[in-house]
């Protein structure tokens, strides 16, 4: 029994933190929203560079064949940065999609993965879960949910209609694009349990972001606290606006140990793993819900303003809540697992014997 | 990162199972704030220690088992899961004990651990006075060094235990001069000694379960002070420290209330479902017993690594403090009309204990420091807000 990060893990966490501090700044993110299509190749080159689009592309396919465990902790840097670039999703959805069709897709794997783990091709994912795919515009190649199936749609056949989400980082849009033999990769037993690893793992790193969230708002509110005075005062030196941030703390240190057992079970294909992503998404989304709130009336009118830097990230929060399943839908499941007869609950129940 | 259990510690937990089943009373004790409630628990704690059980985390020449936090965890878990009784003594091996073996002379170990770990003498804590509750440093009780002695006057309250305690720790003013948080020293007074006046506080139970102490020139010898003159408050602090951090409450007492709620939601589910919040509440005491495990798993590997516990640690207090609470408002409103009687009274078949649970989990925003001072602590400590 061990819960901690390797050094290897928290290494590379912190050199990919440095990363984003320094590019992924607040202005380079207004920047990007005032370009067509919000998203930049140069930073999707930089991320590839450091490696980091390749770190769940199998070794085989020239990738790193690293897990979700490895990369929780960056997908909550991600979060903490509000990365717009669709990173996450790739490494911890679209990536073990596509790496978990059967051998018989070896070619279009090794066709698609490669150029992935490189930076030279990007993918998206369209999921019953999501009305819309995000980042369907820069996809090269879509893996698309139709029924039991799954099929993998080079951009070419598709036709997209944007949509507008609260968050100007997000971009979503509806996929028009016609089912065919030629590009149903999976269906049947395999193609439903493959969308259900899907929704996991993108429950999971929904999760990782909205932690990063939290953490990011709580920071944001606590230097404003210092920063605007009244009565005389920093208004973070007032009871009542402390309690705000510690109410936060107590929900995000309490979310954390959550998302990582989240991640160690999906990286592990544990039974627990779906349960263990639900209960995630629930925890993590609530702290950065309740960031979001606290934040806001911590900042007084200027939280609600464009011109502050914290709507980045509320908005985020905000928008990431409903994907990948609500937390009805989520809150439903773990119901499911705590009332059925035989569930392993109590003192010693919490971790799957090896 | 590795979530599973080594062969080790599966046998570990083997073992502590099968004593478990071998000795946990078949019939719950009465509770030890009634006098021979207080006498079986102490009876109880005898006999732990004989099977090594009494402090598993203590080493092996002091009759623990140096087991690491990991082992303490599965230990615990196994304890709450075999419905063992309470820990009367919990006051010395939890908090003062680690306190002695940080602090302590090796003579002062030798004189206090192992009769600490037989449960031959049980300790009360002695920190709150009338006048200093959350505000600890405003402690008046002195301690007025003569000769080899300290002559203590003045008054303790609120302390657990202590109906029945053989000694109480407490820290006490030695320097007339100071104020606050200097000047105060961290004694050890035997509850036996002249000039010692032990009186009952009836708790919401209506049982005596702390008390106040009036010291009226008590002689203490000074090989009973722990740590040195006037550094009282530091030593405290790593006490309280314990107390919030880990040990006060171990995961599995809140996993094991969970599970019960489940099963008391499931056996009442027709009326339960009338509120439609119930079931959701029910859900959550489980994410949350869940969440507090892990977190508590994930805080131990880091100290066994070598780790220290820091401000972050009052964020625990909050989170099991509102969780019980939570989970015991949830198992009356599924009992309903029936929540509010007595167990073993007219038409209260199938309450169980919840009732008496519910009345002690509004204490535990109040006791180790309330939740207001932790919000402060995490406000100003692990955020680094604006002090007042
Ligand atoms: C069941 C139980 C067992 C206990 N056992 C022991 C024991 O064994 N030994 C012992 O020494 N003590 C014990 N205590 C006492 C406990 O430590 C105190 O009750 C606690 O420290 C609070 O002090 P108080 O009761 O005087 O409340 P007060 O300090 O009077 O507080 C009253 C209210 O004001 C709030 N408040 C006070 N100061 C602030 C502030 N700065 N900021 C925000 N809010 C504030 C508090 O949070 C609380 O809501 C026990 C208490 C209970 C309930």
């Amino acid at each position: 029994m061990d819960f901690t990060f390797s050094d290897d893990q928290l290494a590379f966490h912190d050199s990919v933190k440095g990363f984003l501090t320094n590019e992924v700044t607040p202005e380079a993110i207004r920047d990007l929203w005032q370009r067509d299509g919000g998203r930049s190749d140069e930073l999707w080159g930089q991320l590839a560079e450091l490696g980091l689009t390749a770190m769940t592309v199998p070794e085989q396919y020239g990738g790193l064949g690293l897990d979700a465990l490895d990369f929780v902790l960056l997908a909550q840097e991600c979060g903490y940065a509000a990365l717009p670039e669709p990173l996450v999703e790739t490494v911890m959805v679209a990536v073990p999609l596509l790496a978990g069709l059967a051998d018989e897709h070896r070619q279009l794997q090794e066709h698609w993965l490669s150029r992935v783990a490189s930076g030279e091709a990007r993918l998206a994912v369209g999921h019953p879960s999501n009305p819309l795919v995000a980042d369907a515009h820069i996809a090269d190649l879509l893996l698309l949910c139709h029924g039991d199936e799954i099929h993998a749609v080079p951009a070419q056949q598709v036709q997209l209609r944007a949509s507008e989400s609260v968050d100007p980082s997000r971009r979503l849009f509806a996929v028009d694009w016609t089912p065919s033999d030629a590009t149903r990769v999976a269906g049947g037993e395999s193609g439903r349990r493959l969308q259900a690893e899907a929704l996991d793992h993108g429950a999971l790193a929904c999760a990782a972001q909205q932690l990063g969230l939290a953490n990011r708002m709580i920071d944001i509110a606590v230097d404003y606290s210092f920063e605007r005075k009244q009565f005389g005062s920093a208004v973070g030196s007032f009871q009542a606006v402390k309690h705000l941030m510690a109410n936060v703390a107590v929900k995000a240190e309490f979310s954390r140990a959550v998302l990582y057992r989240a991640a160690f079970a999906a990286a592990r294909g544990q039974a627990n793993a779906a349960i263990a992503a639900s209960h995630a998404k629930i925890v993590a989304t609530e702290a950065a819900l309740l960031a979001a709130r606290n934040g806001i009336q911590v900042h007084g009118a200027m939280g609600y303003t464009w011109e502050v830097d914290l709507h980045i990230f509320m908005k985020r929060a905000w928008a990431l809540d409903g994907a990948w399943g609500t937390r009805g839908f989520h809150k439903a499941r773990v119901g499911d697992f705590v009332f059925a007869d035989g569930a392993p609950l109590g003192a010693g129940a919490t971790f799957e014997a090896r | 990162m590795d979530l599973a259990y080594t062969e080790q510690q599966d046998a570990f937990r083997a073992e502590v199972r099968a004593w478990l089943e071998q000795n946990v009373p078949a019939e719950p004790l009465p509770s030890f704030d009634t006098e021979e409630g207080f006498r079986l628990h102490r009876d109880w704690e005898r006999k732990l220690n004989e099977g090594r059980f009494g402090m598993v985390t203590w080493p092996e020449a002091l009759g623990g088992r140096g087991c690491d936090l990991i082992e303490w965890l599965i230990f615990e878990e196994e304890y709450y899961r075999a419905g063992a009784p309470a820990r009367v003594n919990q006051n010395g091996i939890f908090l003062l004990g680690p306190t002695l073996m940080e602090y302590g002379t090796e003579a002062q170990k030798a004189r206090f651990l192992p009769k600490m770990a037989t449960g031959e003498e049980i300790w009360a804590q002695g920190w709150s006075e009338p006048n200093a509750g959350s505000d600890m440093a405003a402690i008046r009780s002195k301690a007025v060094r003569d000769g080899d002695h300290y002559v203590i006057s003045g008054q303790k309250t609120w302390s657990t235990r202590a109906v029945w305690a053989d000694w109480t720790f407490g820290i006490f003013r030695t320097d007339p001069e100071s104020s606050r948080h200097r000047g105060l020293t961290f004694i050890l007074v035997p509850l036996d000694a002249p000039g010692v006046t032990v009186r009952p506080i009836p708790q919401l139970d209506g049982l005596p379960g702390f008390a106040e102490i009036f010291f009226d020139e008590v002689r203490v010898p000074v090989e009973n002070r722990l740590g040195e003159e006037g550094m009282g408050w530091n030593v405290a602090m790593a006490t309280a420290g314990f107390e919030r951090g880990l040990m006060l409450r171990s995961p599995a007492r809140f996993q094991e209330t969970a599970r019960r709620l489940v099963q008391l939601y499931r056996d009442n589910r027709a009326a339960a479902d009338i509120d439609p919040t119930v079931r959701e509440a029910v859900m959550r005491a489980w994410m949350d017993a869940e969440a507090y495990t892990l977190n508590t798993y994930m805080t131990a590997s880091r100290l066994i690594k070598g780790g220290k516990i820091g401000a972050e640690s009052s964020t625990n207090k909050i989170f099991w403090s509102e969780l019980d609470q939570q989970m015991h408002e949830t198992a009356l409103s599924i009992l309903g009309a029936r929540a509010e009687l007595k167990p073993h009274s007219v038409g209260a078949e199938g309450v169980g204990r919840w009732l008496d649970g519910f009345l002690f989990s509004q204490a535990g925003p109040i006791y180790a420091g309330t939740n207001e001072i932790q919000r402060n602590i995490i406000a100003e400590r692990m955020l680094g807000m604006p002090r007042a």
